[in-house]
């Protein structure tokens, strides 16, 4: 379509933010804006040729200061497949261990001008401060226990294409909520988008006081998950937890772990979902993770749809001066 | 419309193997009603798909906020197929490139043709129709304004000045 007035009233109506830090800061609208903008990218990744030229000539770095197979890769493919050229730099193979500090390391990278720095760190709000710091745009691809924003939407996606809206939803968060960044993006975003959200796990895994992001807080899980339209099992990290925060892993299991048993509380058509990576028979046992709820893998499809349509708002985002 | 199908018609005569891909947003409608006049035509019903081409723009990260994307869907191959691609106004030629491109990353027709129901004049390409439901002179800075019943409620075409807000 090319008659002139309309493609600028298309162009007033779209993204203009530099950065995506946290679900906490985005609006309804810009949570269905880039959902929107992902279900069309999907079709993308089903064709022959699994690539456009979009982002032809945008330089994305994936800066990770934590271990991650799935987000990277995830990161990366939606960048090649929008023709962006893609570095990868993790913490074992860079000058990190040599004592470099983050924002060092960050201006570095500034000088050999990137369009877009993916960060994954262990410190909450680590990619606010590169945001500040830095004329690319930064995507946070999970800070300490704060946000995982990506990972969030790519579920709110996957619920959206199930369940067709997210409004009135019953969504349960079953496990460790007091570490887990995933839990509190999902807070955030499904409430903004309607749904009603409970967080479900044992008392030393709960945060106090987080009743005041209006979810309501269960100890049991029959209870918690009974007539919930979404069962969300967050990772055990057993590393860390065991012994200090619940006795054992099979007590852990028998008490809070997702059994086909237990999920005869849900709705009927419930959708089981999980971040990964899953501790098949602790936080979810094989015939959950495998069963006909499932929608495990199908997150992982769409973590890419959601990314390509991070990236591609954002590669149009405005570089501050102009904001306002 | 009508004339538009029966050239379609009298240049393909027969040929299943003709598709209809109409470019986002009123080459979709144009699309869907040139297939069903050629079917009353010819008795035959033509596959019809849907072309976004904002991702293959070439003015894409110009400094402003990136255009919304919409679906494409091609539900066909279009290996060895004639493709007929279909618009609402031809103006510079740089939409029909990008839809061009759009279309060969999906696989590699026989043959593209290119249908139009206004042709306004100004190309920057070497790119023309081969189907025009009108043709109009314009300046380059006035605008077309297509609507189509599918969306807007009426069909008309509007020749708008430069200062125009949007008002009818």
């Amino acid at each position: 379509m090319e008659g002139g007035v309309v493609s600028e009233v298309a162009w007033q109506k779209g993204w203009w933010r530099k950065d995506l830090l946290s679900i906490k800061e985005l609006s309804r609208e810009e949570i269905q804006m880039i959902l929107d903008t992902a279900d069309s990218f999907k079709e993308i990744s089903t064709r022959d040729i699994k690539k456009v030229p979009t982002l032809r000539g945008k330089t994305v770095i994936t800066l990770f200061y934590e271990p991650s197979t799935r987000t990277r890769t995830s990161f990366e493919i939606a960048a090649k497949r929008l023709s962006a050229d893609t570095i990868n730099i993790s913490v074992s193979t860079s000058s990190v261990v040599k004592g470099e500090t983050l924002l060092d390391t960050a201006l570095n990278l500034q000088a050999m001008e990137p369009d877009i720095i993916v960060l994954r760190h262990s410190a909450a709000g680590a990619p606010d401060m590169l945001a500040r710091a830095l004329k690319a745009s930064v995507i946070n691809a999970g800070d300490g226990f704060r946000e995982h924003p990506t990972q969030a939407l790519l579920d709110m996606m996957t619920v959206r294409e199930k369940k067709g809206s997210l409004e009135g939803l019953l969504l349960a968060i079953v496990g460790d909520i007091a570490h887990s960044r995933v839990a509190r993006s999902n807070i955030y975003g499904f409430k903004k988008m309607g749904a009603r959200v409970r967080v479900v796990g044992p008392g030393t895994l709960i945060p106090r006081g987080i009743e005041s992001l209006g979810v309501e807080v269960f100890h049991d899980l029959r209870e918690g998950i009974r007539g919930a339209d979404v069962v969300m099992a967050l990772r055990i990290q057993r590393e860390r937890l065991e012994g200090a925060f619940f006795p054992s892993e099979r007590e852990y299991a028998r008490f809070f772990g997702l059994s086909l048993d237990v999920l005869r509380e849900m709705a009927p058509n419930a959708l089981i979902m999980h971040p990964g990576p899953m501790n098949r028979g602790v936080e979810i046992t094989p015939d959950v993770a495998d069963g006909p709820g499932s929608v495990i893998l199908e997150q992982v499809t769409n973590g890419v749809a959601v990314r390509m349509a991070v990236l591609y708002l954002l590669a149009g985002g405005t570089r501050g001066e102009d904001l306002h | 419309m009508r004339r538009m199908a029966s050239q379609i018609a009298e240049r393909h005569p027969g040929e299943g193997d003709l598709a209809l891909v109409g470019i986002r947003t009123n080459g979709i409608y144009i699309a869907q009603r040139l297939a069903k006049e050629i079917e009353a035509i010819e008795g035959l019903r033509l596959e019809t798909g849907i072309i976004d081409v904002t991702l293959y723009r070439d003015d894409i990260s110009r400094g402003r906020p990136h255009p919304l994307v919409k679906r494409t869907e091609i539900p066909f191959p279009v290996d060895d197929r004639k493709i007929i691609l279909v618009d609402d106004v031809l103006f510079t030629g740089r939409t029909t490139r990008a839809a061009l491109d759009a279309l060969m990353d999906f696989g590699r027709p026989a043959l593209v043709e290119l249908a139009v129901l206004v042709d306004r004049g100004h190309r920057e390409l070497p790119i023309r129709a081969d189907y025009v439901g009108l043709e109009v002179s314009t300046s380059r800075d006035e605008s077309v304004i297509v609507r189509m019943e599918e969306a807007e409620g009426a069909d008309e075409v509007l020749l708008v000045g430069p200062g125009w807000k949007g008002e009818s």
